[in-house]
């Protein structure tokens, strides 16, 4: 996609970015009780990147660099570099500021069996811009 | 100490829509021009709560927001549990036009966001005559969908939440957390399949396209405002549709998204006074025209 580094390997900032998600989510308390219903293993494309979120009761268990192959998952949410990097902004510039937003202009894709994440949208947006507070800064 | 109780009253209107009767809750407030206002799909009057409330607004308007069928406080029709609810051009052209009827309102200014800012297009082609002015929010002759709406109304998906999920991300960054969790509140209380239905006539049966070329704005003026962080219907749609129309006004609103006068009523409170106190001018240019014609008259 595009903005992708050679090789596939995403830019640092953006790793720390992501990286820093599961710290993010599991920090607070009201996010976690939010998804607490939620049991759920994801894939999240950066790039060329494929990473691993496993989900337990609205708590982040791991977050796993890929290729894993054979590893299963329910729904994938993948964007390119740039994207990902307009998204996670403090202040989104205007339609970068919604995975549905970068959707609409195939910026985004979302595929696989979205039951879990639309019955826990609210949720999974709050997770996925959780590494824009200040705190998830690179 | 005095309580602090808003000035807004609500009340119930009985009418007849398509020949079946209708028990529609509307608020009001203020005084002067009236000033309808058209609620969002999938949610109901309350949005408007901040323009019911503002002196600089009520002083020269009587603003009123009716909750449309099915929505808000309004009662659905007898049979409701046997059918599913689709919201159509002509079904809510006439909910407007009966409102404004029953009540005897002069020559109203209609006000309307979203699928109330398509249907104030459609005010403008057909009944143009019967409006001082017509304001569309967030308004196109037509918007490219971007989800498939069977998630809106399933068993094994909450549809409060997701309709607040799918248009969370909608509202500006800058808009104040209070207000975008409260205007979520509203499309979490919306009925089951509400805004499912509303967004029917926003997809299949209000395209507009071919149709708002024929707007005559000497007519009625029409003022189009759309938040730039808008990507539902983007300032691009809304300008794409004011190119088709000669002297339609379009404001671009910074740091406002798709639900401006309930996100952000302050940021959105900077960009509708001016339009309000322009229409309030030309109604006093006309009127002192007519005297004028009056005077030569005699």
């Amino acid at each position: 996609m595009a903005g992708d580094k050679s090789g596939g390997a995403p830019a640092a900032d953006l790793v720390r970015r992501l990286e820093s998600l599961p710290g993010l989510v599991n920090d607070d308390p009201w996010l976690v009780h939010r998804g607490r219903f939620l049991t759920v293993e994801v894939l999240i494309g950066l790039g060329r990147a494929p990473y691993h979120l496993a989900i337990e009761h609205g708590r982040i268990i791991g977050l796993e660099r890929g290729p894993q192959p054979l590893r299963s998952w329910r729904f994938a949410i993948r964007a390119g570099e740039e994207a990902w990097r307009r998204f996670w902004r403090t202040v989104p510039a205007p339609h970068d500021q919604d995975i549905f937003a970068l959707a609409k202009r195939g910026e985004l894709t979302i595929e696989g069996d979205l039951q879990p994440l639309m019955a826990n949208l609210l949720y999974f947006k709050d997770v996925l811009a959780a590494p824009r507070r200040p705190s998830g800064e690179a | 100490m005095a309580a602090r109780i808003d000035p807004i009253l609500g009340r119930y209107l009985h009418v007849s829509l398509s020949g079946r009767p209708h028990r529609l809750y509307f608020e009001e407030a203020g005084q002067g021009i009236p000033l309808v206002c058209l609620h969002t799909a999938g949610a109901d009057g309350r949005q408007f709560r901040h323009l019911m409330t503002d002196p600089g607004i009520t002083e020269h308007f009587r603003v009123l927001a009716f909750d449309l069928p099915w929505h808000g406080k309004s009662t659905p029709p007898e049979g409701w549990q046997r059918e599913e609810y689709r919201l159509t051009m002509r079904g809510y052209t006439e909910a407007i036009r009966v409102f404004c009827a029953a009540l005897e309102l002069a020559r109203p200014v209609v006000l309307g966001c979203s699928i109330g800012g398509r249907i104030v297009l459609n005010l403008a082609i057909a009944h143009a005559a019967e409006f001082r002015a017509l304001i569309g929010l967030e308004a196109a002759d037509y918007q490219s969908p971007w989800y498939d709406t069977i998630w809106l109304h399933r068993p094994d998906v909450h549809g409060g939440e997701v309709c607040a999920g799918l248009v969370s991300g909608m509202m500006a960054p800058h808009s104040p957390e209070e207000s975008r969790w409260e205007t979520l509140w509203h499309y979490m209380q919306s009925g089951p399949g509400v805004f499912k239905g509303d967004l029917y006539f926003y997809r299949v049966d209000g395209d507009l396209r071919d149709r708002v070329g024929g707007i005559d704005t000497s007519a009625c003026p029409l003022y189009l405002l759309t938040g730039e962080y808008d990507f539902s219907c983007t300032p691009e749609d809304t300008m794409r549709t004011a190119r088709q129309i000669a002297s339609a006004e379009v404001t671009i609103m910074e740091q406002l998204g798709h639900f401006p006068m309930s996100e952000n009523p302050a940021q959105f409170r900077r960009y509708i006074l001016p339009v309000l106190q322009r229409i309030r001018e030309r109604g006093e240019k006309q009127h002192a025209g007519k005297d004028a014609a009056k005077d030569a008259h005699f």
